[in-house]
């Protein structure tokens, strides 16, 4: 372990990752120490620990194995894959082996949707599990191999580009974008309002107007953090150019931090993606060793420079606030929204939060000229976007469209056969009907959410030209699967990512989610169903962050879309009477009765 | 001047000072918007939302607002009243809230919003899930059925070196707040009562220190506001000579609610000019004879013979009403619930410290009916027409809505008479 003096807070996270890490756990005199460490009291630290998935309290295995709990992971039998290594291991998926060798968890979707089934074992992946590489995994593992000699490297599918339109996925030579560093740090933010770039993240806030504020704000210190905690399940692009680009997302750092004036870079970095660290650590070196991170970069009097933090296994820390909370060694719970980032960020300064792709992008407008990405996409999404396809498809993976593309052409190149559902901007996005598969995909037009298909022809026509706009992820689900059963892991999703800290998102989704196992498995009355869409506006309209805004989008929009779904559900028995299932209630007493009195003799 | 901005509340035109907290602002021009983890104008902690408002089109909170120019707020739309209720009922339905027992009542914040919204029960179902209650602490305990994660303790309460007492511990649904044995040491008597009193339920108690006041002393005993109950009021046509038909039972309570429901005095007499009662203990008719008008149920459904009453009663009664705290949330019977059936068993029969000595054997026959596995509130076995709240509930309480039900008129309930204790 290294050793610490007067640590800073915003380190944390670090030692508390290299505690986990070497010993598998954090365990109560860990927790004492760090406190001391860091002069914090013991139970705020507790605090911290307990809040992300991958500390754990408990020792979690030599081998610690993630299986991924998306429904893309279940469609691709990720059911039965569970059940192997739990043959295998002689353990419930929630525990660890006796010899501590193993320990067996679910997590929420890990980014490799377009390889699953998939788990992360000590944070290394391996994809497309079949029973037959699991059972060698962990014979392998039991006799000695290293994680590391044995893993997949996942290796990028990248199925489309749009030919000499690419604006992403083609030739880049290094350094070339950063000659605008040339400029002065206000033509530049120009620059990029006029390519009315916007947020890739998905809340599509305009790239440059963001910086210009942050820039406005005096501070003796200001930040950028690259948001690559990626944890919207289906979205798998920023894993990609990560791989693939990173000397894009390097240099869109070192172009938007001269741009707004900051002196630290981070990337916040999913724990899910460990593995991507060390070469994104040597690409930012070779970047140092180059000078264009440190100091008098450019031989201007520009200082800069980027590491990376890793994140710990929460999706709510994607939200920007969460994350700086999470970087500053809090607990990732979103802040009171009572001041931007670009106001008080990090550690109280102005602090830019930009996604992996709207940085990358940063780096190919300029470099490709401005005029020439206006000419690509439409007049309001200008440019093109990267979508991880997953799901129902011959060729789950990285398609970089042009925006305007219809959705049906996106669904040919995916090659799906009989598309039926899509959750078209992951689980806090809204759905598709196949009515919706003529509308391009764009920022075109606004859109208004929730309408209801209440005459199949009237809808169509009247959402032909409305764009469908998504942060990236588009899962294709085929007619015959099972709505509900999608819905339902939808739900418990964002039961287990509600950071819990404000009521009607922790109790909320919480109760939601009763009440839609209720009408899934028992008696189900017309008032269910309003008593689940009232629920569902009450935690939409009241909750503190975009998790609990969104939690029911796909919920509603399915109930709004897809009528009979649910509607097929009402028994029709509006009984007064039959709430209670009475045999149901009376099954324990009976067990327990029929037990005792069998003791007796 | 130009610090002074104008906005409109609720259509109101109002000048205030630039930069000024909402809920302040709305105060001071009578516009009371319920807050509660509210507590320190810096300091807004926006975890209860309650405080909700509608800005330029777009909902957010009230206490992380700084009035600016041009703003309008509103703030009494029924969509917003209602959320604010639903949020309310979601912490009863999320936490253990047995305000019959519980030291804070009377003084609690989130009783009191009950009170003023004219809660008179939860629309959620109520989770019972077991919650530690912590008494550890050198000096305080810590009783994580009552909180409601308002974070006041935790951003207030320091150590004079700086260090937090208390903290949120695990995330999302699981979260609790903990105390620091080690840092609570450190607090002075006077700090830890201040914990105590910031609290705005009756989570944070300090060890032997009570804010015990008489009923009728408390806090939030007298607010002078009337509750108008919602009330589905059918017309009732009499034939000459006929009365209203009632009918009462008490399930599982303790016959405390019937007790009140007698407590009218002479005004009995009055009632029963125009009431008759059937099926009820008070009767001890055992079958309806006739339809009822309304049914009064006391007590939640602990066996099944309760359930079987109450959906006897549901049957024949127009209009059926829970009354009292057991019927409504499953009172001091439902604290089994947090206990598996088999232990609870166990402890009444064989192990507590009023079974006799070599007790062994837990009674089962046909003739006893069958305990579920655990107590329900009525309303999660059948549909229930109106809630009268309180443990037991005031005897006026109970009449007036009878009667407004029977005569269907509006009658106000008084704060006093309308309680959850
Ligand atoms: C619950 C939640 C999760 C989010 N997750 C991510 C994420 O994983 N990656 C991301 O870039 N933005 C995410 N965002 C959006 C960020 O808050 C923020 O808008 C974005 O990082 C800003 O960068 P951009 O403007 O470049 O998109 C999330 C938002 C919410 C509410
Ligand atoms: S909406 Fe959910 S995730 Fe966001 S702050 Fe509230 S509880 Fe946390
Ligand atoms: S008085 Fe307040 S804290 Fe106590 S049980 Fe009632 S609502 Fe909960
Ligand atoms: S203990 Fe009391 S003050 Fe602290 S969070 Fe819970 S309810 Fe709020």
């Amino acid at each position: 372990m290294k050793i610490y003096h007067n640590p800073q807070r915003k380190q944390l996270m670090s030692v508390i990752w290299e505690i986990q890490r070497k010993k598998r756990c954090v365990s109560h005199d860990d927790i004492t120490k760090i406190a001391k460490l860091f002069d914090l009291s013991r139970m705020e630290v507790e605090g911290v620990v307990t809040f992300y998935h991958f500390f754990h309290r408990q020792h979690a295995g030599n081998f610690t194995i993630y299986l991924n709990d998306s429904i893309v992971g279940k469609h691709a039998g990720m059911e039965e894959i569970k059940k192997v290594f739990e043959k295998e291991l002689g353990i419930k998926t929630g525990h660890v082996t006796e010899d501590k060798m193993f320990g067996l968890f679910e997590t929420s979707c890990i980014g490799l949707s377009d390889m699953e089934p998939a788990c992360l074992i000590n944070f290394k992946p391996f994809v497309n599990l079949t029973p037959e590489k699991v059972r060698y995994i962990i014979r392998a593992l039991r006799d000695g191999s290293k994680v590391s000699e044995i893993y997949d490297v996942p290796k990028s599918k990248i199925r489309y580009t749009p030919g000499e339109r690419t604006v992403f996925f083609n030739g880049y030579e290094r350094y070339s974008a950063l000659k605008y560093l040339e400029k002065q740090p206000g033509d530049l933010i120009d620059l990029i309002k006029l390519s009315k770039l916007s947020g890739r993240g998905g809340a599509y806030f305009p790239t440059g107007l963001k910086w210009e504020f942050a820039r406005k704000n005096k501070a003796d210190k200001k930040y950028l953090v690259c948001n690559a905690d990626e944890g919207e399940p289906g979205t798998f692009k920023d894993r990609v150019l990560i791989q693939e680009k990173p000397e894009l997302l390097i240099e869109g750092m070192i172009l938007a931090g001269y741009a707004i004036g900051a002196s630290e870079g981070y990337i916040y970095l999913r724990g899910e993606y460990m593995y991507l660290k060390d070469n994104l650590e040597k690409v930012i070196g070779n970047y140092r060793d180059k000078g264009y991170l440190g100091e008098n970069i450019a031989g201007k009097n520009f200082n800069f420079d980027i590491q990376v933090h890793m994140g710990a296994g929460a999706y709510v820390c994607g939200e920007e606030t969460a994350l700086i909370h999470s970087m500053e060694g809090k607990r990732g719970e979103p802040g009171t929204k009572e001041y931007f980032p670009v106001e008080k960020g990090f550690l109280g300064k102005p602090t830019v939060v930009n996604n992996v792709e709207t940085l990358c992008a940063v780096t190919k407008i300029l470099d490709m000229g401005v005029e020439n990405w206006l000419k690509l996409g439409t007049e309001k999404t200008p440019g093109t976007k990267i979508f991880s396809v997953s799901g129902d498809c011959k060729n789950p993976g990285i398609y970089e469209i042009e925006w305007g593309m219809k959705v049906n052409e996106l669904l040919e190149l995916a090659g799906a056969d009989n598309p039926g559902y899509i959750l078209h901007n992951g689980y806090a996005g809204e759905c598709l009907n196949p009515l919706d598969f003529e509308r391009p995909i764009s920022g075109e037009g606004v859109v208004p959410a929730n309408v209801s298909v209440k005459n199949p022809g009237d809808y169509k026509q009247k959402m032909s030209g409305i764009g469908v706009k998504s942060g990236g992820a588009f899962m294709i689900f085929n007619s015959g699967r099972s709505i509900l059963e999608i819905i339902k892991n939808v739900q418990q999703f964002f039961v287990n990512e509600s950071c819990g800290v404000c009521v009607p998102c922790r109790v909320g989704n919480f109760l939601l989610n009763i009440k839609l196992n209720k009408i899934l498995n028992e008696n189900t009355t017309k008032k269910d169903l309003e008593e689940l869409i009232h629920w569902s506006k009450i935690i939409k309209s009241n909750s503190r962050c975009g998790l609990g805004i969104t939690s029911s989008n796909a919920l509603m929009d399915t109930y709004n879309k897809f009528p009979g779904v649910f509607e097929k559900l009402v028994s029709g028995n509006n009984h007064q009477n039959g709430k209670l299932d009475l045999k149901k209630a009376t099954r324990e007493y009976e067990k327990i009765i029929t037990e005792i009195y069998s003791d007796y003799e | 001047m130009n610090n002074i901005v104008s906005i409109s509340i609720d259509g109101k035109e109002i000048k205030a000072l630039k930069g000024e907290n909402l809920v302040n602002v709305a105060r001071d021009n009578g516009f009371h918007i319920p807050t509660l983890c509210y507590f320190k104008k810096l300091f807004p902690l926006a975890t209860c939302r309650i405080c909700t408002v509608n800005i330029n089109g777009k909902n957010t909170t009230a206490c992380t607002t700084k009035v600016d120019d041009g703003m309008e707020v509103k703030v009494n739309t029924d969509e917003l009243l209602e959320n604010r209720k639903a949020i309310i009922e979601m912490l009863f339905a999320e936490g253990n809230h047995f305000c019959p027992s519980c030291e804070k009542s009377g003084n609690c914040e989130m009783q009191n919003l009950g009170y003023i919204m004219g809660i008179t029960h939860t629309r959620y179902p109520h989770l019972y899930r077991e919650k530690p209650v912590d008494f550890t602490p050198h000096r305080m305990l810590m009783n994580s059925n009552r909180c409601i994660l308002c974070k006041r303790c935790v951003e207030e309460i320091k150590t004079k070196d700086g260090k937090r007492v208390f903290s949120f511990v695990k995330r999302g649904n699981r979260t609790t707040v903990q105390i620091d044995y080690n840092e609570e040491r450190k607090l002075t008597d006077n700090e830890a009562i201040h914990a105590m009193q910031i609290c705005p339920v009756g989570a944070i108690l300090v060890k032997g220190v009570s804010e015990g006041k008489p009923f009728g002393e408390r806090k939030y005993d007298f607010l002078n506001k009337a509750i108008r109950p919602k009330l589905k009021r059918k017309k009732f046509e009499l034939k000459e000579g006929e009365k209203f038909v009632v009918g009462t039972t008490s399930l599982a309570g303790c016959f405390g609610c019937h007790m009140s429901l007698l407590d009218i005095d002479e005004e009995l007499l009055d009632m029963i000019e125009i009431v008759e009662f059937n099926k009820s203990p008070l009767t001890d008719i055992k079958r309806f004879s006739k339809r009822c008008h309304v049914g009064l149920i006391e007590g939640g459904c602990a066996n099944e013979e309760n359930v079987h009453v109450l959906r006897y009663f549901r049957e024949n009664c127009d209009v059926l009403i829970a009354f009292g705290e057991c019927a409504i949330m499953g009172g001091i019977p439902a604290m089994r619930n947090f206990v598996p059936l088999k232990e609870t068993l166990e402890e009444a029969y064989l192990n507590g410290v009023t079974t006799v000595l070599g007790a062994d054997v837990i009674p089962a026959s046909e003739d006893i009916p069958k305990l579920l596995d655990k107590v329900y509130p009525i309303n999660e076995v059948v549909d229930v027409d109106y809630y009268i709240p309180g443990c037991p509930p005031n005897a006026q309480h109970i009449w007036k809505v009878v009667k407004s039900i029977l005569l269907n008129e509006e009658i106000p309930i008084s704060h006093e008479e309308f309680k959850y204790d």
